[in-house]
């Protein structure tokens, strides 16, 4: 933590690149920048002040996971003073706002399961493909219009998605298989899988861009031809890219919200069926929220708990995609 | 045995097939990606077909209502905008001071900087909703003498903690991207390593630094579930005071109030929803392009 102003030369060892560098960006004041003598040690006080404080505006990201994990853990903690864990993890009936009382996640995991496995059906695919057209296939022109597009589109609030897919999709769903109720996880699947879509198609798109040429340049000499080799080169070449981004829209889509809130419902149910209302753990959450439940009884121990069983899921599968790239990057770089 | 003919034949009949089997993927590829461009001009559609005739000046001054043709957003506009401005003051700062002591002063692979990255690259996994629950837990709850609850300050602390990992990556990608030699520069003509942060790296680092807040901002403005877990309230027909006491009142979003109304089952409000969505879709729109233009200036400036 000691601070020697002529040390970062040393630490940055990159070689001067440019001659601009030897003017001063404004000259005339130049000189006032520099520390004379007796200034020095008040000087070296300021610098290792303004180093301890630029220290402690970074650890606030430290104090952020500390703090969800300390309410996280605080609250669910009392939750399961009231409620068994056993009971938590094999109920099969979720009524945590009626008077009998039962509390089994696997409800509102069921739904969760069922959403997010139809939003990656369509994301993963159709990501997947997309990447390989904009890093493989498609002019430079192409890439440059349709890249900010996907961006947009990545851009677009979630609560907007969930209007799409509550009043555009579902009547679309509807005029097809009329049995389909107002409320389904099929139209909120569906959405969220086209908007995790830019998720995967760019960062997989990042992956596969980064392959090298000669892998590329080899192929061809082999005498295979563009497709070929985007499948059997460039996409096995990238994988662990391609798994980490894959991996991320499965956090993503289980993470998600207002779209499984507004389209897909609020009626607790173990089932696997698309077509009929559901409620996700996050669609619970909100819903609690809604009312106006005071700390400190059960209903509000419950969403903390509901949300423990969600960060914990999301912990894993981004500590997997990030080992993932990291991995992928130390064999190109 | 072939002959020289036939296995001529034979090759041109697999090239053939090669060639049809190309074109076929790549057309599927390409109606993949055009899937996604064909959504959002579908949405967009939808939603301007469904909100533009609703829009009218007295939408934008009106507080909500039981009516749904009396209602409008001001109260949600007014409490977007002090939501953004306190976001910003938050998360600016603290995301930039991080991203300096990253790319400026820790430079060497401490324990105390590989802590600070790992949670950074977490945070920035975290759902939403969870964030939320932080608000709810902290903010709102152990913080309440300060924040006053459910309030537009607990609401703009739960949205800095969720935009400052985008801060901090835009931030540090921003520093990263200014060349060495002006650093070595300011170092030959004996400056401290805080005026060369701040006199030289940090106002060349501006416009990239900006278009990332700006992003993050943006992400800020459309976030619901964060704001619907700590509470904030639908209907509010006031507008904050503009003062220290203003910052503890209740207050409503955009986001919100547009799923305030598709909540409601009349077809009426759905519209208003609509007309709701398209002024938030403007306003995301203004600072996308905003950020396009700083992005383009940058552009510019590194190529003189």
């Amino acid at each position: 933590m000691d601070v020697q102003p002529a040390s970062p030369v040393t630490v940055r060892m990159q070689p001067v690149q440019s001659r601009t560098i030897l003017t001063p960006p404004d000259g005339a004041r130049a000189r006032e920048r520099v520390p004379l003598g007796g200034g020095r040690t008040s000087a070296t006080v300021k610098e290792r002040a303004i180093q301890a404080l630029l220290a402690a505006c970074s650890t606030i990201s430290i104090l952020t996971t500390a703090g969800i994990v300390a309410v996280l853990l605080f609250e669910t903690m009392e939750f399961f003073r009231t409620v068994p864990l056993w009971d938590f993890l094999t109920d099969t009936e979720w009524t945590p706002l009626f008077a009998d009382k039962h509390f089994g996640i696997a409800v509102l995991a069921s739904a969760t399961f069922l959403t997010s496995a139809i939003a990656l059906m369509v994301a993963l695919p159709v990501g997947l493909l997309t990447a390989v057209f904009l890093s493989e296939l498609a002019s430079e022109r192409v890439r440059r219009t349709v890249k900010p597009v996907l961006e947009v589109l990545a851009g677009v609030p979630t609560v907007v998605y969930g209007y799409f897919a509550l009043l555009f999709v579902t009547p679309l769903l509807q005029s097809v298989f009329p049995w389909i109720s107002g409320l389904n996880g099929l139209s909120a699947g569906l959405v969220m899988g086209i908007m995790i879509l830019p998720l995967v198609a760019s960062l997989s798109e990042d992956a596969l861009y980064s392959v090298p040429q000669s892998l590329r340049d080899a192929s061809y000499a082999l005498g295979a031809s563009r497709v070929q080799t985007s499948v059997r080169v460039v996409v096995p070449a990238a994988l662990s890219g391609i798994v980490a981004s894959f991996i991320l829209a499965v956090s993503r889509a289980v993470g998600e919200t207002m779209v499984v809130a507004i389209a897909a419902g609020q009626s607790p149910r173990l089932t696997l069926n698309p077509f009929v209302p559901i409620e996700t753990m996050t669609a619970f959450i909100v819903q609690v929220s809604l009312g106006d439940t005071p700390a400190g009884t059960l209903e509000y121990q419950t969403i903390f708990a509901v949300g423990t069983a969600l960060f914990c899921m999301t912990l894993v599968l981004n500590l997997v995609s990030h080992a993932l790239v990291r991995r992928f990057r130390q064999r190109y770089e | 045995m072939k002959s020289f003919a036939d296995l001529q034949r034979e090759q041109a009949a697999w090239l053939a097939r090669r060639r049809r089997r190309d074109t076929a993927f790549s057309i599927a590829a390409g109606l993949a990606t055009s899937l996604g461009l064909l959504v959002l001009a579908a949405l967009v559609i939808d939603v301007l077909h469904d909100g533009l005739p609703r829009l009218s000046w007295t939408f934008l001054t009106s507080f909500p209502s039981r009516k749904a043709e009396q209602a409008g957003i001001l109260s949600a506009l007014v409490g977007s905008c002090w939501l953004l401005v306190l976001t910003g003051l938050f998360a600016f700062p603290i995301g930039v001071a991080t991203a300096v002591y990253l790319e400026e002063y820790d430079t060497t692979e401490t324990r105390f900087r590989q802590l600070i990255e790992i949670n950074i690259a977490n945070l920035a996994g975290v759902p939403s909703i969870i964030y939320g629950l932080l608000g709810l837990g902290i903010f709102v709850r152990v913080m309440a003498p300060i924040t006053g609850g459910r309030s537009v300050l607990a609401g703009a602390l739960t949205m800095a903690l969720l935009v400052m990992p985008i801060v901090i990556i835009a931030a540090r990608e921003a520093l990263k991207a200014v060349p060495d030699g002006l650093r070595q520069g300011g170092y030959a003509l004996g400056a401290t390593r805080w005026q060369v942060v701040s006199r030289i790296v940090l106002p060349s680092a501006s416009s990239g630094i900006l278009t990332g807040m700006i992003l993050a901002l943006a992400r800020a403005i459309g976030e619901t579930a964060p704001l619907v877990t700590i509470g904030a309230l639908t209907y509010i027909a006031f507008l904050p005071k503009l003062s220290l006491s203003g910052l503890q009142e209740p207050f409503t979003a955009l986001p919100i109030q547009i799923f305030n109304w598709i909540s409601r089952p009349q077809a009426d409000f759905h519209q208003n929803a609509a007309a709701g969505t398209v002024v938030l879709l403007a306003l995301l729109l203004t600072m996308n392009a905003l950020a396009i233009f700083l992005r383009l200036r940058l552009q510019r400036q590194r190529e003189a």
